[in-house]
């Protein structure tokens, strides 16, 4: 589907402009498919995360389990990851949010723990002596309170996902990394090069969004600010 | 259990431990690789990152080269290096030493930076000299946090030296790789066995060395909370706010 304009080029520029307006619809498709594994991906490892944070954060004996677990998963190589699952759900986008997933998992956890942990002893105390029964305490004010690190765990986490989609190409997903494997397969750079600049700039749009989404929620925090 | 009875198969078949397509070598490989990448980006950026935190000048770029590091795929710089160098082992090692330079920085540039302003006064108010100061003062305090830069780095390069295989390099990857090609799943997943395991045991080892690397003196006397019995997320790169 992507076989042209590449046969008897004696020189291959690094970008072909006439390439890149003719596959405008292969190469919008392929950034679509990267924002849905991504988006997919953080938020069923935030669905997984906030749980698991909660009990890490409350439990020592589950903590270590928690952060070892979480943390094996992370260390295992991508392709090692999904080549290990493709045996057990194929070649699917489900194979890939299982991989992804699983990635966020110690940034998002980790990050959750810390932020929790942060909350002043005395602000806790303060809203026990109001009147504050457990939950509303966590919901009301340790959750707000750890709110600017969750979000930066979730930038971090989107991040590195994004970049992480493009591996899930040699599985046959990949959203833009099918366009740099495809500049691979046929040595051919206008894919690559335009797979790559778009997934760089998609990782900064999603992280300048989450920290415009932070400032939104934490109206308190602004004027000292955390990068 | 029949797939688990032909990944053991795979193992035990005598033919895959011989030769240079063999497991051994191919282990070596990917170890050697990935050891001569994360060395060579050490030497470039530990005085880059200790530098900028010694003096107190680019702090800004020593933190946000992570995160750029961070947005730019691995895959696609290994991609990139094949269209500049060929195939084979040299873009594969330009790539993972490209890749390995940025946690380093930030980590040496983070421990550089945690050094308590009064223990620097105070090694100065002793008579220390500069060099002394950064030799005998601010490196050990900072060496646990440039170790994590280290460790971080090196689990990121054995992670993508996988990758290489795709590129026509060895290493462990290319059990992945040509299983992927030849249909041989159990090939695939005993390559992916093994790359998991040896990616463990690097994390593990560099875990055990970053807690030998903190003086005697920063060592709590007692353990405080046994929070991440990995280690892994003693990189404060990976803690945000």
């Amino acid at each position: 589907m992507l076989a042209t304009g590449v046969v008897g080029a004696a020189e291959d520029p690094w970008i072909r402009w006439s390439w890149v307006s003719g596959h405008v619809d292969v190469i919008s498709a392929a950034l679509v498919q990267h924002i849905e594994l991504t988006l997919i991906a953080v938020v069923v490892g935030l669905l997984i995360a906030v749980p698991l944070g909660l009990l890490a954060w409350r439990s020592r004996v589950f903590r270590g389990p928690i952060f070892s677990l979480t943390g094996i998963l992370y260390t295992i190589p991508s392709l090692a990851l999904f080549s290990a699952l493709v045996p057990f759900t194929g070649f699917t986008f489900l194979t890939s949010e299982i991989g992804l997933v699983s990635y966020t998992l110690l940034i998002l956890i980790r990050n959750i723990v810390v932020g929790l942990t942060s909350v002043p002893e005395e602000v806790r105390e303060a809203a026990r002596g109001m009147g504050y029964r457990p939950l509303a305490e966590l919901v009301r004010i340790d959750l707000p309170l750890a709110i600017p690190a969750i979000v930066g765990g979730m930038r971090i986490a989107t991040v590195t996902t994004i970049g992480l989609v493009t591996v899930t190409a040699l599985i046959g997903e990949g959203g833009l990394g099918s366009l740099i494997y495809d500049g691979l397969l046929r040595d051919f750079k206008t894919p690559l090069v335009v797979g790559t600049v778009l997934s760089v700039a998609l990782a900064f749009a999603a992280d300048l969004s989450l920290a415009g989404v932070q400032r939104v929620i934490t109206p308190w925090s602004r004027g000292r600010a955390t990068a | 259990m029949n797939f688990a009875n032909q990944v053991v198969q795979w193992f035990l078949n005598g033919a895959h431990w011989q030769g240079d397509g063999g497991i051994p070598h191919r282990t070596l490989e990917h170890l050697a690789m990935s050891g001569a990448s994360v060395l060579v980006a050490a030497a470039i950026a530990l005085p880059i990152g200790i530098a900028i935190g010694h003096f107190g000048r680019g702090g800004i770029l020593a933190i946000n080269i992570s995160n750029i590091g961070r947005a730019v795929p691995s895959f696609a710089v290994l991609v990139i290096a094949v269209e500049l160098f060929g195939i084979g082992a040299l873009p594969a090692f330009i790539a993972l030493v490209a890749l390995a330079i940025p946690p380093m920085v930030t980590n040496s540039y983070i421990g550089m930076r945690e050094v308590d302003a009064d223990v620097r006064e105070a090694a100065r108010g002793m008579g220390m000299r500069d060099r002394a100061v950064l030799w005998r003062v601010e490196l050990p305090i900072a060496l646990p946090l440039i170790m994590a830069g280290i460790r971080t780095s090196a689990v990121n390069v054995v992670a993508t030296a996988t990758l290489a295989a795709l590129v026509a390099w060895g290493g462990l990857g290319r059990f992945i790789v040509d299983g992927f090609g030849l249909q041989d799943y159990p090939m695939m997943f005993a390559g992916a066995i093994m790359v998991a395991i040896l990616s463990l045991i690097v994390e593990f080892s560099l875990a055990g060395a970053q807690r030998l690397a903190t003086p005697a003196g920063l060592r709590p006397s007692k353990p405080v909370q046994k929070e991440e019995p990995l280690g892994i997320a003693r990189d404060p790169a990976m803690v945000a706010a």
